[in-house]
């Protein structure tokens, strides 16, 4: 299949992609601009800071934090501190869905909390309206918890949120209060905001309930964000299946779920940049081994159901899930046999978040297309080149300032679920425990990895490779439209999905179908603009 | 219920906002900015701003938003933001190739106090704006006012820092929009030709945030009023200011440098704020109405008389921006309706005196808020206490209307799931038309949904 697809000269595309730019840029781009080869791995330059003024995919700090790792926990109030704009953006705008058991039961997700601040909070300061409002909060809902987050002028003005939350957490005794110090300016994407909100759910908020949870096979989804309902999916699957989901780290989950985490016996990962750490740490302190796995793509979810039956060992679960992997095949086969002949051969470029343009490439294999260049918005060098570049890495000034916890073996409840020898058994198995290769050894030879693509780049590319599809986000969707190329929101989803499990795949597989071969790329040119060729092509065609 | 946890019980409130029914100045900096022809809007903050706001219109116009950022990490923010903005200035004219530059700051900016006055001379001075092209800023505070507020202020900027007076008066009026669509822009240019008025509108956002589908993605769209006709609005014979809130401050601007008298409107939404548009820029352009306007304004009367049954009454809730809310108040007591709950998030005492101006004549039971406190949940709050028949506002107001199963009409910023709002006008006649054929329709689905099978209408 790959024969098939004509790659230009990565070497000159990546020329033609920096010539622009003046000379430092020109050479600072240039070390995020890789041409791949998974046999070698070359080294991405990944988060650094994007040049001002180059127009970047990226967010902030604060979008890491609350946005994506914080908003989808249904019973939390989130109270963002800071001028209004920040809590409004973020207002329901990241479709995590969330189910409750019962009509009443807590959901703040569709209310938006701020602390509004004004201009006298900003020169006299904020604590005070800051504190007030944590007390009306609670006054008027009675949450069991409240989450305090930064916003740039936060920090500059030297507003205390952990004082503030904790004076007020001592007070009500009966509601956890919590702030997150994740200033927009912290780091230099989402990225940074991703770790903060980590360390924040670990320090605050796991291990906060010690009742062992109930089942057999008991695991955490780490990185499930339920966007269009992914993380429903999944429960499907793990409930036919008969594993236990203890918490989610966050789709569809509950406070009470994440305090009680650590009594789980398996962390899954799905996306590995905004959740690694929680992974690690959970694994230091309580013993909990972590897997990466990937739900997106039929094969994939296969793949990773039966490394979760493996993990555990039994052979009951492994046949469980042979059994539930042969029921769902046949409604998966039944649709990508009817649409692979119109999407085979076709090419994808996807430049989204930190994990999903790695993850979304199975999805387009299995619909027989290929990815000719693909790169993150705001991952890390371990996310292209695999987990064994991290000893590696140099902690940067823009790193350095995102605290790292000191995380020891919990005395007490420190009880590693897996021997040293079993590890090793698991491994040579060919089960990666605490593991992740990253995106590079999946993508073909010669495709083009780009970090932190900018908008200038993004056009570029479009042009050289006229690619059928193009992943990435709502700013990108309308300007890759305007060029005629059909644009799929990986963030939104476009207000479709699920996209996990099995019922997510075929439901990908119809929406890419219906978007490469939507007639309406053929409508743009209006019947007096065409050229005499194409109209008589056009004439051809219709007789 | 979505939004299960809102009490009837109001409780005052001095620290929490909940469900705002505004945002911050910068976003609404970067739509003005957009209505300036060959212009690259600016953030000069954290590149979550900058995001943010891109991802916000993207959603409301479905429409490609180009805009830049400073990109401020740590360092910036400890040590000033000036190294990031010359920066910012020198990659984009080398990248981009804009004819304008419109810089806004930020709370983090102005939180440590970057002089966007001063960083752009430096950058003039040390020779980073090419010949011929230009830098304008405006100073948004997000945590002064609203979006509406940083709309303002950049068409301010805008005013104070084009505009020149060469001593020879044009034959030309300046219309300076208030916050309003790009239909809304293109109906008043459409009005103005109509009536033989020659103006210059800024800003302009018409063909660039509905843009047509060709193939390929203009990073400058053909439209925006251009650097020629700003610089020109400094010699026209005066400026007829779109709303009090988010254009007069444009106006007094203008007056200011070049002495251009004005005149402030209400945006002309509804039946009367159309009629004393009309008759001002008639008056400001020395023309007569044509008979195509006034039988225009006579079809929107004649269905608003034909249909009077259905509007009679009927209770509303509102909520939205200041220019918006004062011409459609007056609009819905014209229609016989009754507004009843109105809040907006902005502040300010212009618009609050001009809302009671319209309010304690007419309907001075309304309960009307602005500013600090006045929310959605406020609004709410007060329809579980007073129904309506009826809630007009932005897209968030679907969460209200889904739980009180109440007729919703999408009006205002933003509107994130459905399309029209940049194509057909609420401005002028035909856009009153418009409002009132909305209007019509969610009241008598909603009788049609309800009505006994006995009492069902084949004509209404």
């Amino acid at each position: 299949m790959e024969a098939n697809i004509h790659f230009p000269d990565p070497s000159k595309v990546r020329e033609e992609l920096i010539q622009k730019y003046p000379a430092k840029v020109a050479k600072k781009r240039a070390k995020s601009i890789i041409v791949n080869d998974p046999e070698t791995i070359p080294e991405v330059q990944a988060n650094v800071r994007t040049v001002p003024g180059i127009i970047t995919q990226r967010g902030c700090s604060y979008a890491g934090c609350k946005g994506v790792v914080l908003g989808p926990t249904r019973d939390i109030v989130n109270i963002v501190h800071g001028p209004i704009g920040c809590s409004f953006y973020a207002w329901l705008t990241r479709r995590n869905q969330t189910r409750t058991e019962s009509l009443m039961d807590e959901n703040y997700i569709p209310y938006c909390f701020s602390t509004d601040m004004q201009e006298e909070n900003i020169i006299f300061g904020g604590e005070k309206k800051l504190k007030l409002a944590i007390q009306e909060a609670y006054d008027l809902f009675h949450p069991k918890s409240i989450a305090i987050f930064s916003t740039c002028p936060v920090g500059l003005i030297g507003d205390d949120v952990h004082a503030a939350s904790k004076e007020m957490r001592e007070k009500f005794g009966d509601c956890n209060v919590f702030g997150f110090s994740c200033e927009g300016y912290r780091g230099v994407s989402q990225s940074a905001g991703h770790h903060i909100a980590n360390n924040g759910v670990f320090k605050h908020m796991v291990g906060r309930n010690n009742t062992p949870s109930v089942g057999k096979f008991k695991l955490n989804l780490l990185g499930e964000y339920n966007i269009g309902g992914d993380a429903f999916e999944i429960e499907r699957i793990f409930d036919k299946v008969g594993i236990t989901l203890v918490s989610s780290f966050s789709g569809n989950s509950t406070v009470s779920q994440i305090e009680n985490a650590h009594t789980a016996d398996l962390n899954v990962i799905l996306c590995h940049r905004s959740i690694n750490y929680m992974g690690d740490m959970m694994e230091t302190k309580y013993g909990i081994p972590w897997m990466k796995v990937n739900f997106v793509g039929a094969e994939s979810t296969a793949k990773s159901l039966r490394k979760i039956a493996e993990y555990f060992g039994d052979e009951e679960l492994k046949a469980k899930v042979e059994e539930v992997i042969a029921e769902e095949a046949p409604k998966v086969k039944a649709v990508i046999d009817e649409i692979l002949p119109r999407t085979t051969g076709k090419t994808a470029m996807l430049f989204v978040g930190g994990s999903r343009a790695h993850h979304y490439q199975d999805l387009f294999t299995e619909l027989g297309m290929t990815t000719v260049a693909a790169g993150y918005e705001f991952a890390h060098r371990d996310d292209y080149e695999g987990r064994h570049v991290l000893p590696g890495i140099k902690i940067d000034a823009d790193s350095k300032n995102i605290e790292e916890l000191k995380v020891v073996p919990d005395p007490e409840l420190y009880n590693p679920r897996k021997t040293e020898a079993e590890l090793e058994a698991l491994k040579e198995k060919g089960l990666e425990i605490n593991g992740y290769d990253g995106m590079m050894k999946q993508m073909t030879k010669k495709s083009l990895v780009v970090d932190d693509l900018s908008h200038y780049e993004s056009e570029k590319l479009i042009e050289i490779y006229k690619p059928d599809i193009f992943c990435a986000g709502i700013k990108e969707k309308y300007v890759v439209q305007k060029m005629g190329v059909p644009l799929k929101q990986l963030h939104s989803y476009d207000y479709g999905g699920p996209y996990t499990g099995f019922e997510g795949a075929v439901n990908f597989y119809r929406d890419i179908d219906r978007m490469v071969n939507n007639p309406v790329w053929k409508l743009i040119k209006a019947p007096w603009e065409k050229v005499e060729a194409d109209s008589l092509e056009a004439c051809y065609v219709t007789q | 219920m979505l939004l299960r946890h809102t009490s009837k019980e109001v409780k005052v409130r001095e620290g929490l906002t909940i469900n705002p029914a505004k945002t911050c100045q910068p976003i609404g900096a970067m739509y003005a900015a957009l209505g300036i022809h060959g212009c690259l809007p600016h953030s000069h903050g954290s590149q979550g701003c900058c995001s943010y706001h891109r991802s916000t219109l993207t959603r409301h116009y479905k429409e490609p938003v180009m805009a830049a950022t400073s990109s401020f990490t740590e360092g910036a923010s400890v040590f000033g933001g000036q190294a990031n903005l010359l920066a910012a200035i020198e990659t984009i004219f080398s990248v981009y190739d804009p004819d304008i530059i419109a810089v806004h700051s930020t709370c983090l900016s102005e939180t440590i106090g970057d002089d966007l006055q001063q960083i752009t001379k430096k950058a003039s001075d040390d020779g980073k704006i090419p010949e011929g092209k230009y830098v304008i800023y405006a100073s948004t505070p997000s945590f002064i006012g609203s979006h509406i507020t940083g709309y303002a202020n950049m068409v301010t900027g805008m005013a104070e820092q084009f505009t020149v007076s060469t001593g020879e008066k044009k034959n030309q009026v300046n219309i300076i929009a208030g916050w309003m669509e790009p239909s809304d822009m293109r109906e008043i240019k459409r009005l103005s030709k109509e009536l033989g008025v020659n103006i210059v509108l800024f800003p302009d956002t018409s063909d660039v945030l509905d843009a047509p589908q060709t193939g390929k993605h203009e990073f400058y769209p053909k439209g925006g009023t251009t650097v020629a006709e700003l610089r020109s609005t400094g010699d026209s014979l005066s400026s007829l200011a779109l709303g009090c809130v988010s254009a007069e401050p444009a106006a007094i601007a203008l007056e200011k440098k070049c002495k251009v008298p004005f005149t402030t409107l209400d945006m002309p939404i509804g039946l009367s704020a159309t009629d004393r548009f009309i008759m001002a820029l008639s008056q400001a352009g020395g023309v007569s109405v044509p008979d195509t306007v006034t039988a225009d304004r006579g079809r929107l009367v004649d269905v608003i008389a034909d249909m009077e049954q259905y509007l009679y009454g009927k209770k509303v809730a509102l909520f939205g921006d200041p220019d918006q809310i004062i011409p459609l108040t007056e609009f819905l007591l014209d229609l016989n309706m009754k507004p009843l709950h109105i809040v907006s998030g902005t502040p300010g005492q212009r618009f609050e005196k001009r809302m009671r101006e319209i309010l304690d004549a007419r309907s001075p039971e309304t309960n009307f808020k602005n500013g600090l406190g006045a929310d959605m949940f406020l609004m709410h709050q007060w329809m579980k206490n007073e129904p309506v028949d009826l809630l007009i506002g932005n897209t968030y107001g679907k969460y209200i209307a889904r739980d009180e199963d109440i007729p919703f009409i999408r009006f205002g910023f933003p509107i994130l799931d459905r399309i029209g709002h940049s194509y057909f006008p609420s401005v002028g006649y035909s856009g009153g038309l418009r409002l009132v054929e909305k209007i019509l329709s969610v009241l008598m689905d909603r009788q049609d949904r309800d009505a006994l099978e006995e009492k069902f209408e084949l004509v209404m």
